[in-house]
């Protein structure tokens, strides 16, 4: 069966190896087809996919019926082609698959993806290790060459396979194989051996029913670019790449674009502390937002600095004069180590969503596409659709990006909906921020328990049964994922019993199951505002996990004994059975603990928790914990629309503070107890102390006023932000509060196997070790935190990836990953709403000034939570009588003897600019103070001359780090999902009120 | 990275549970009692056996049973990057007291008191499963020597790709890529292991579907050694003629 060969391969490890490798060939792969009568004996788990009834002369070129084999570059380049649902019966071969492997792990996904779609039927035939089809490389012959040697073998080897199976059948009839090939030197070295090649674009070209097909092909650069005058200069080669990085010479770095100013970016190379800035279509050379690029540093002397100038590539405009306008940018400001790319390491491309720009010219299939990112160029792509894509948002991939255009071309993939439907907006904010949101899959849906579902004399055996116990649960209204409920009792010796119980999720959920896999991916359940985006399938989540009022269900418990002085004198754990009493929203369980007439159990209850709650919280903050608390806001949805028709800001009750309370409380014992239990796979979380110069922005910002910000600890940061109260403007504290909240890391995930028990530390709570526990309803960590702890008390059993901290913590990046996606979705999806809520409205609101720039104030206004840029510059082209002057220094803008300082109340008028239908931006307009030419009178509509432009930001920030995000509401949802701080905003919960 | 595709298939193209080539021959050398050349894949060992004779240092020697002395050396080509290898270094002397262990579960030692008998094993090319390649080899040239064994002393070594699939004769690569391995030495025909040892912790729902698989393993790979020592003994036997004397 095995016959063996030998190969040499060398690697440069410091030294050059000659290494041994066995590789063995065999005579027991199956071709997979189901013509063939030889290889259906050979290995029965080996399922032909290929159909042997092909339809008939799908092509116009083959009239044979065929498959097709495609190359490396085919699958790299061509990938949007092969998953249109057109092309079936593929054979990818072994070397193709691994080639992808290396070159590009996105599309070997993608690629997996077909390969396992059942109804595509792709064949992966294991060419390298077939013994007829393995080929030795020849002396002075390359790795590529020797590659589409083989590939050209294994065509060769298929169409004799196939005929000896086939031989009763006329030659023009038989299945042959098409080598699909963009490689004009292998096409042709193909057709003289006798084999059918061709390239996608003659291929799908000759296609009976393409069915829009030749959009999604990827053309090559020449296709545009016929007689350009070049715009960029040459990348270097890899090798030079390579030997400059290594010498020293070339910086290595990611590179991101800037969102304010198409033409300006930094890299972050990893030896210097700054980003080194790029300027320019010279200095960014093509450099997508991403893309990891080689930089060459420029003389100091040459350095520059960021431009503090907003240019956006909105209207087209004539560019040479951008590009001077950019360059000549004199400031006074630091200079910056600037560079010049010279060449792209690796690309990150991504397919991206936008829409089409309207095009003057009709009948063209040659359109531009402008992607919603603003960091992302526009993209050139050939569409026949452009009359019916015109209106829809549509996703696009780059193919290529020559030197002789000033955008990248692409291709068109698919088309999502209609611009401004809720739906599709919704579905263009689910794509931009990677958040899986596909029904579940069948398989998925499987391993739920079926209904009905009752609790067995078993389960009663296995489980300590508390449904005697008066445990209530508290949340915002119209949750209906509760995940948590409590109870609380003074027991006779004058301690309080106090339990934590949480919904058990993991008693549904089981390891390795394809619910469990799907419920990693997603990570956490996503929140937009009138869209809940689940971990779990609606069974679990708002029902049998969910602890309702006077249903009896499964929960993990957490009971301590508290003296009256809330000290724990002992814990326990266990898996219960409880029936809670009551689901209580806040307001009606504060209702309940104001209202002394009451004297039920649960009223009982509710007062001791308040009060131990209060010990708690106290110490907590004496401890040195953060509170970094904004205003909340909460959208009142038209129930029949869905449209909001009101902003709130909401309220913050005790009982918010209370539960939260507990929350922690069992957080931080169960993190104790699985850190004991197993000390190298522990779950825990943690959140990094900032570094100092994190503070600065916060501690000049309350310097101008005053006020001295120590920053040395958390308890010192927390003292300074108690004591900087101004009077006369409440909302002072507020907005340093809001300053603080972006000098901060973001908390993490973890394995505790790979990090030091020192960097355990969460900053924000002021915990040496923390964990999550209390929501596995709609958080995977705690799922796992369930079972590590249920295997602690030995409810049930550890699995292998569990204890494997590798894995463990390649689980951990993912939740960190999607849990910032979850965010800045759920921001994006906040703006939204913001924008639907102003169509058709003018509104005066309070605001303060945040920021002052060079060009512009920063503008928050808190009943919404909204922050914007003011220009106190006119838009290009316009002309403006009043004129502000800046004062670096102060950080002030005055015109006259109105002074603009950070903090200081305005009032503006809000309106929605809907000109770009890709970016509605918000636009205020000053109102007080009052500056004659300039702001507005509180009704009156103004001459477009006069506007003051202000953007809303928040659209824009979904990209950003939350370290630097805009948006209060934005903290509030970090909040939550960092802290666990319990307040389950509005985006949360659906409200349906007319 | 995956140990196994999805096509099912290991990095050299074996199937999860195929052996690598084994191809071993008796009687390499003239000087020791029995000798022996094994390769397992591209890992090769030499084996010679000198004795049964008087022990060396006569405190050590046993009034009831043979003494069984190892003797366990990596050449300096025998990896990638040569080496120098002393010997007496830690690793080796660890392999040495793990081959005694597997050597005297085999060896009949209680029909030689007070003589010794030496092992003297050479890995000319390692590549994954070294210890086994030395136990397999060592019976071979005990066998040579005509050394009475109780049985067979057979080893294996097997490990777990893409997290749950369990993989045989585990090669040096899949050992560096892969996670924890397992070898054994085994008495196949009794079952009995002499010895078993892990790289690292395997979880328990995995060992016994690892240790399984090695056995297995072992169970193989004694067909093949048995069958070669008849072939050899069958050679030797025609040109002996059967022993008689008389040619
Ligand atoms: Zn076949």
């Amino acid at each position: 069966m095995l016959t063996s060969k030998t190969f040499l391969r060398k690697t440069k490890r410091g030294n050059v190896l000659k290494i041994v490798r066995e590789h063995y060939l065999r005579d027991d792969i199956g071709c997979g087809s189901k013509v063939c009568k030889k290889c259906a004996i050979l290995v029965e788990e080996q399922e032909a996919v290929l159909d042997d009834q092909l339809p008939d002369a799908l092509s116009k070129a083959y009239k044979n019926p065929h498959y097709l084999i495609v190359d490396t570059n085919v699958v790299l380049h061509q990938i949007d082609v092969l998953e249109a649902d057109v092309l079936c019966n593929v054979i990818i071969l072994q070397t193709v698959l691994e080639e992808v492997k290396h070159r590009s792990s996105t599309i070997y996904k993608r690629l997996k993806d077909i390969i396992n779609d059942k109804r595509r039927k792709f064949y992966v035939f294991v060419n390298e290790h077939h013994k007829d089809t393995y080929l030795e490389r020849e002396a002075g012959e390359t790795a590529n060459d020797r590659n589409d040697r083989a590939i050209r073998v294994a065509v060769k080897w298929y169409d004799l396979h196939l005929s000896a199976s086939q031989a009763h059948v006329s030659a023009k009839k038989r299945i042959r194989i098409v080598l699909l090939t963009d490689d004009a030197a292998n096409c042709e070295k193909a057709t003289k051996e006798g084999l059918f090649a061709a390239s996608v674009e003659d291929y799908v070209c000759c296609l009976k029913d393409s069915k829009g097909l030749e959009d999604k092909i990827s053309r090559s650069e020449s296709h545009f670019d016929e007689g350009s005058k070049e715009i960029f200069p040459c990348h270097l080669t890899p090798v030079q790449i390579h030997d400059g990085v290594k010498s020293g010479k070339l910086l290595q770095g990611s590179f991101q674009a800037s969102r304010e100013n198409f033409l300006e970016g930094q890299v972050s190379v990893e030896s210097f502390e700054k980003p080194i800035l790029v300027q320019g279509y010279d200095g960014l050379n093509r450099a997508v937002d991403g893309d990891v690029v080689a930089v060459e540093l420029l003389p100091e002397d040459q350095w520059s600095a960021p431009s503090e100038i907003v240019l956006q590539n909105d209207e087209v405009e004539d560019e040479e004069e951008i590009v001077e306008k950019v360059l000549k940018v004199e400031t006074k400001q630091e200079k910056t180590p600037t560079g010049k790319i010279v060449g792209i390491i690796r690309r990150k491309w991504r397919q991206y969503c936008g829409i089409l720009q309207h095009n003057a010219l009709q009948n063209t299939t040659r359109h531009i596409f402008v992607p919603a990112e603003r960091k992302i160029p526009k993209i050139r792509i050939e569409t026949r659709q452009a009359p019916t894509l015109m209106e829809k948002r549509i996703i696009v991939a780059i193919d290529s990006w020559s030197r002789y255009s000033r955008y990248p071309s692409g291709h068109f993939v698919r088309a999502l909906g209609k611009i401004g439907d809720k739906e599709t907006e919704n579905e263009v904010l689910l794509l931009e921020h990677d958040v899986p949101h596909s029904r579940f899959s069948e398989k998925v849906l499987s391993f739920l328990p079926k209904l009905p579902w009752i609790i067995t004399d078993e389960d009663v055996a296995k489980r300590t049964d508390l449904r005697h116990l008066d445990v209530c649960s508290v949340d915002p209204p119209g949750c209906t994922d509760i995940d948590d409920a409590l109870h609380c009792f003074q027991k006779p010796n004058g301690n309080y019993e106090v339990g934590v119980h949480i919904a058990d999720v993991s008693h549904f959920i089981r390891p390795g199951t394809a619910l469990d896999d799907e419920a990693a991916l997603r990570a956490t359940t996503v929140y937009l505002v009138d869209k809940r985006i689940d971990m779990v399938p609606d069974l679990l989540s708002s029902n049998l996990c969910s602890l309702k009022g006077g249903e009896e269900r499964f929960a993990f418990s957490c009971v301590w004994e508290l003296t009256p002085n809330a000290q724990i004198v002992g814990t326990r754990f266990h898996k219960s059975i409880i029936r809670s009493r009551a689901a209580l929203t806040y307001e009606e369980a504060q209702l309940i603990i104001d209202d002394d007439k009451q004297q039920t159990s649960v009223a009982k209850s509710l007062r001791g928790l308040n009060k131990l709650a209060k010990v708690l919280k106290k110490r907590r903050i004496e401890n040195g914990a953060l509170v970094l608390a904004s205003p909340e806001i909460r959208f009142y949805i038209d129930s029949e629309t869905h449209d909001p028709i009101e902003v709130q800001a909401k309220q913050i009750r005790e009982t918010n503070s209370m539960v939260e309370e507990f929350m922690l409380l069992a957080n931080i014992s169960v993190a104790e107890k699985i850190f004991a239990e197993f000390p190298e796979h522990a779950i825990l979380r943690r959140h990094p102390i900032p570094p100092p110069s994190n503070f600065e922005p916060l501690v000049k910002a309350a310097n101008y006023l005053g006020f001295e910000m120590n920053t040395n600890s958390n308890k010192e940061l927390a003292e300074s932000l108690d004591a900087a109260v101004k009077e006369g403007n409440a909302y002072f504290n507020t907005m340093l509060r809001i300053l603080a909240t972006r000098c901060m890391l973001q908390a993490v995930y973890f394995s505790s196997g790979v990090v030091t028990k020192e960097d355990f530390y969460h900053y924000g709570l002021a915990v040496p070790i923390y964990t999550h526990f209390t929501s596995p309803i709609r958080r995977y960590a705690d799922i796992l935190v369930h079972r590590l702890l249920a295997a602690c008390i030995g409810a049930d059993v550890t699995y292998p990836d569990l204890l494997d901290k590798k894995k463990m913590n390649n689980i951990c990046h993912n939740l960190n990953y999607r849990n910032r996606m979850a965010q800045y979705a759920g921001r994006a999806s906040v703006a939204l709403h913001t924008h639907i809520f102003f169509r058709e409205k003018v509104q005066n609101e309070e605001g303060y000034v945040l920021f002052v720039r060079k060009n512009a104030l920063q503008i928050l206004i808190p009943k919404y939570g909204l922050e914007g840029t003011l220009y106190l510059y006119p838009p290009k082209g316009m002309k403006q009588e009043v004129s502000f002057v800046y004062n670096e220094e102060n950080h002030t803008q005055s015109y006259k003897n109105i002074v603009f300082h950070m903090f200081d109340p305005v009032t503006v008028q809000l309106t929605l600019d809907r000109s770009n239908i890709q970016h509605e931006k918000l636009v205020f307009k000053l109102v007080k103070p009052f500056i004659p030419n300039f702001s507005v009178s509180s009704i009156d509509e103004e001459s477009k001359e006069n506007v003051t432009r202000v953007e809303e930001n928040v659209s824009e920030e979904c990209g950003d780090k939350a370290g630097t995000s805009r948006n209060p509401v934005v903290l509030q949802q970090m909040k939550r999902k960092d802290e666990d701080f319990r307040s389950k905003d509005s985006s949360r919960k659906k409200k349906h009120k007319k | 990275m995956d140990l196994v595709s999805d096509q099912g298939l290991r990095i050299d193209g074996r199937r999860p549970k195929e052996l690598r080539k084994i191809r071993c021959k008796l009687g390499v050398f003239a000087q020791p009692e029995g000798s022996a050349y094994l390769e397992q894949g591209n890992t090769k060992v030499l084996a010679a056996v000198y004795g049964p004779h008087q022990v060396r240092n006569r405190s050590k020697a046993l009034h009831d049973a043979a003494v069984v002395n190892c003797q366990y050396s990596m050449a300096t080509f025998s990896t990638f990057e040569r080496k120098r290898r002393p010997r007496g270094d830690i690793k080796s002397t660890e392999m040495t007291l793990h081959l005694k262990q597997a050597m005297q579960a085999s060896i009949k030692t209680e029909l030689y008191p007070y003589s010794q008998i030496d092992i003297y094993l050479e890995v000319l090319q390692a590549d994954g499963g070294n210890y086994c390649a030395c136990v397999n080899a060592a019976t071979l040239a005990l066998v040579d020597a005509g050394i009475p064994l109780k049985e067979y002393v057979i080893g294996c070594t097997a490990s777990l790709g893409n997290g749950d699939v369990p993989l045989i004769d585990v090669s040096h690569l899949e050992e560096t890529m892969g996670g924890s391995n397992l070898t054994v030495a085994v008495l196949p025909l009794s079952g009995q292991i002499a010895v078993l040892e892990m790289s690292q912790k395997f979880h328990v729902d995995h060992l016994s579907l690892v240790l399984n698989e090695a056995l297995d393993g072992c169970r193989r790979i004694y067909e093949i050694l048995n069958d070669t020592v008849k072939n050899h003994l069958s050679e030797i036997g025609a040109i002996s003629g059967w022993g008689k004397s008389d040619l």
